[in-house]
Order: C-alpha cells, then sequence, then structure tokens
C-alpha cells in the first residue's frame, strides 16, 4: 500500500459558537480520487480548506505530501505550492489576462524567468484546451473557460495534490462537461484529486472512493457503487436519495 | 468700470508681480510633490494595516483615522507651527505644513484606498493565498491594482482638494501661490496679484477637474 499523500487526523473547526468539523479523519494515496459528498454545513468544504490552511484547523493534524501543515515552523507559502485549488466561484484574476492569471505564482512564488513561466504558463492552458484563449482577460470567457483557466492556474505549479470545491456548481449545465472533462484528464494523467461535487455521474465514473459527511463527522466511505448503490447508514441513504431526485 | 479693471485687471501690476506671484506657483507645486505622494503613501499603510484583524493594531488605527479626519488641518498647522516651539521643536513652515497635510490627507486617502481594499471579492485573495502567494505579494499584485483603479474618481478628488488645501501654507509664512499673491498686493495697494492666483489655480485645477467628471461619467455607465 502506498504512503498516504494527505493524511488528516483528529480535525476539528469552530466559528465561534458553531462546531463545523468535529474530529475528521481523512488519509488519501497517492493517485487516487476521493469524492466528498454531503449536505450543506456538513462540513466538506471546511474541510479541504483546512488542508491547505486556508481555514484554521481549531485542532488535529495534517500532513500533505510529507510537509506538517500546521507546524509553525513550516513555510506555508511554500507548502501551498504542493496543493492546487479550484474554487466555485473561479476566483481568477480579472485585471490579468488568461496567461497572466496562470504566470502570476510561477513567477513569484515558483521564482521562474519570465520567459519561462511564460512557456509553463501556455502549455497549462494547453492542457484544458484553452491555447488559444490565453489572451482573453476573464470577463472575455464563459464560465466554464474560466473555471479551466482556474485549473491550469493551480497544475501550473506542478502539486502533489489538486482540491476541488464545488468545481462546477456555479456553471450553466451546458459548460459542465468541459470542466469535467479536464478533470477527468488529470485524473488520467495520475492526479491525486479530493473533489467536493455533487457530480454524481462523474463520481460513480471517475472516483476511487465516495467519502460521506453530514454534521462534521464522515459518516462512511467506500468505492462509488458501494456507497451509491448499498450504502450502510439511513443518513447516507437518505442523502443519496434526495440527489437521485434531481 | 475703470475702477474695477484698474484695482483686479491691472495689467502693469500684473506684469510687475508676474515673477513673484510665480515664485508661488513653484512652491504650491513642490509643495503638492511632497505632500500628495506623502498622503498617499501614508494613506496605502493605514489601509493596508486596516485589513489586519487583530484589535490590537485596528483600534489605534481607527482612532488615528478618526482623529485626523475630524481635526481641521488649519487648526493643526497652526498647533505644528506656533505650539511645537514651546516644547523645544522648531520646524519651518514649509516642514509644519508636510506634517499637518500627512497626517489629514494621508486619513482621508486611506479611508479611501480602505474601500477600494474591501471591493475586491475576498475568493480572489484566496485564490492567490492557495497558490502560495504571501498576504503582501497578493495585496501588490491583486488586490491593490484593482482597488486603486476601482476607486480612482475620489483619489483624485481628494488630490484636488490637497492641492488647493497648500494654500493654508500661507500662514505660516510658507512663500506659496497664495502668499506671495497677498505679498505683491500689500506693496502694490491692489487686488490684481490676488486675481493672477486666482486664475493660475483654476488652470492648473480645471484639467483635473474635467478628468475626474470623464472618470465619473465612464464609472456611472460601466454601472448602467
Amino acid at each position: 500500500m502506498a504512503y498516504p499523500i494527505v493524511a488528516a487526523h483528529g480535525i476539528h473547526k469552530h466559528f465561534g459558537q458553531l462546531h463545523v468539523l468535529k474530529g475528521v479523519d481523512l488519509e488519501v494515496e497517492e493517485r487516487e480520487l476521493v469524492f466528498v459528498i454531503g449536505p450543506s454545513g456538513s462540513g466538506k468544504s471546511t474541510l479541504l480548506r483546512c488542508l491547505n490552511r486556508l481555514e484554521e484547523p481549531s485542532s488535529g493534524s495534517i500532513t500533505v505530501a510529507g510537509i506538517d501543515m500546521l507546524s509553525p515552523r513550516t513555510d506555508i507559502n511554500h507548502a501551498r505550492q504542493h496543493i492546487g485549488m479550484v474554487f466555485q466561484s473561479f476566483n481568477l484574476y480579472p485585471h490579468m489576462t488568461a496567461l497572466g492569471n496562470v504566470m502570476l505564482a510561477l513567477r513569484k512564488v515558483a521564482g521562474k524567468s519570465r520567459s519561462e513561466a511564460e512557456d509553463i504558463a501556455q502549455a497549462a492552458l494547453e492542457r484544458v484546451g484553452l491555447a488559444d484563449r490565453a489572451h482573453h482577460r476573464p470577463a472575455e470567457l464563459s464560465g466554464g473557460q474560466q473555471q479551466r483557466v482556474a485549473i491550469a492556474r493551480a497544475i501550473a505549479l506542478e502539486p502533489r495534490v489538486m482540491l476541488f470545491d464545488e468545481p462546477t456548481s456555479a456553471l450553466d449545465p451546458e459548460l459542465v462537461g468541459s470542466v469535467l472533462a479536464v478533470m477527468r484528464s488529470l485524473r488520467e494523467s495520475g492526479m491525486t484529486m479530493i473533489v467536493v461535487s455533487h457530480e454524481m455521474g462523474f463520481a460513480r465514473a471517475a472516483a476511487d472512493r465516495v467519502v460521506f459527511m453530514d454534521h462534521g463527522l464522515i459518516v462512511e466511505q467506500g468505492p462509488p457503487a458501494q456507497i451509491f448503490e448499498t450504502p450502510a447508514h439511513e443518513r447516507t441513504r437518505a442523502f443519496i436519495g434526495q440527489i437521485r431526485q434531481h | 468700470m475703470e475702477e474695477i479693471v484698474q484695482s483686479f485687471f491691472n495689467a502693469e501690476i500684473a506684469e510687475a508681480a508676474m515673477p513673484i506671484v510665480l515664485a508661488g506657483l513653484l512652491n504650491t507645486i513642490l509643495l503638492s510633490l511632497l505632500v500628495v505622494p506623502l498622503g498617499f503613501l501614508g494613506g496605502l499603510i493605514l489601509a493596508v494595516l486596516a485589513q489586519v484583524r487583530n484589535p490590537a493594531v485596528r483600534w489605534p488605527l481607527m482612532a488615528w483615522v478618526d482623529f485626523f479626519r475630524a481635526f481641521p488641518p488649519l487648526v493643526l498647522l497652526v498647533l505644528l507651527f506656533a505650539g511645537l516651539p514651546f516644547a523645544g521643536v522648531e520646524l519651518g513652515g514649509f516642514a509644519c505644513v508636510a506634517i499637518a497635510f500627512f497626517l489629514n490627507t494621508g486619513a482621508y486617502y486611506g479611508e479611501i484606498l480602505r474601500a477600494g481594499i474591501e471591493s475586491i471579492p475576498h475568493g480572489q485573495v484566496e485564490a492567490a493565498r492557495s497558490t502560495g502567494l504571501s498576504g503582501l505579494q497578493t495585496m501588490t499584485y491583486i488586490v491593490l491594482p484593482q482597488a486603486v483603479r476601482n476607486v480612482l474618481p475620489d483619489l483624485l478628488s481628494n488630490t484636488l482638494e490637497v492641492v488647493k488645501l497648500t494654500s493654508l501654507g500661507s500662514v505660516v509664512a510658507v512663500p506659496e501661490l497664495l502668499f506671495q499673491a497677498r505679498q505683491a498686493q500689500s506693496v502694490t495697494f491692489n487686488a490684481t496679484p490676488i486675481v493672477m492666483a486666482a486664475v493660475i489655480y483654476f488652470l492648473i485645477l480645471w484639467p483635473v477637474v474635467r478628468l475626474l467628471s470623464r472618470l465619473e461619467n465612464r464609472a456611472a455607465a460601466g454601472r448602467g
């Protein structure tokens, strides 16, 4: 068995009075695609955001690619290069072109020269099928294209893990396919991925494991077929049933 | 009519006063070139510090900004110029104007820039941080370029006020435009130098006012 590239143990998160994560354990192996599902407010996005410390866990331990993410001695900016993240609302920088969006961290974090960064960024845009949109601003791109630029921005840094936080939830239905296609090709290239999403079809086709969360805890997990067809817990069954009706 | 022309638009006096008034203009420009960037820089520091959540930073900062926005700049200037010597600190008029304006206008620029910074969706900051950019890099490359553009009309409007306010320097004997014009007026017993100063102020500021209207119209069109 491969060593886990992501290991989170006993993660608790409080927002004031609110106890959002109540002791979550999650291990993800290299090249694994883990799907996290659950009702809104179950803590799945918070868990994802704790992994790269966009959210500071109240307690617990997190190791990513061998780096102790919660140690005060860890250079968090350096560590985050290894963890790509894609957001529901794309969050591109509107004052820069697609190429500029991808190049920024290559230049300022990875310390690449301008021409080197440009080559890498162009190649990353090529991978998401947007080489011909390199010089367009986000406002000139469709939602699906913007999200693919956001994926290019993350993968250009050659992360060890990619986190997807509801990557298709803000997209019109006809644009979802193009983003899922890029995610599938990433998967085929062996990228380790943790995906919070309601795209059950994609989960069924591509996920190695589905994790069901509710009320700040992992209720159950297993291969997609098991979770979707024969869930062990009543809460999982109820949730899958609700999703199916949509 | 003749009398009005003689007292306000006297060509002979205008010619004689020209070098004095122009020397004042030069000082007004120098003072503006000093005070505007200084105030802007001070404002930038205040606006960036305002993003720090720590109450130990937040409260003193708010008190600072409130105090200097509420304090009339003329009173501040007189206090520095006439008050500090009692503490054994003698600053020239020029330095007093620079400090008073830095404190006053920095607080204004700070509030404008803070509004600009807060107009940038937080998601962009999170995205930038997730790629490993530091907080300061995110501010420099992502937030500020957009923030400044979003509040450009307000920044320009404040700059206009600052340049006009440099005429307060005349109170503490800084030989800027108004002070020089008044010197010329008092030796000629004629108001023409004051009119000259007024015309010069108008000529240098009117293009900025025009630019401001255009920016404001464009911003209004952009929103519509």
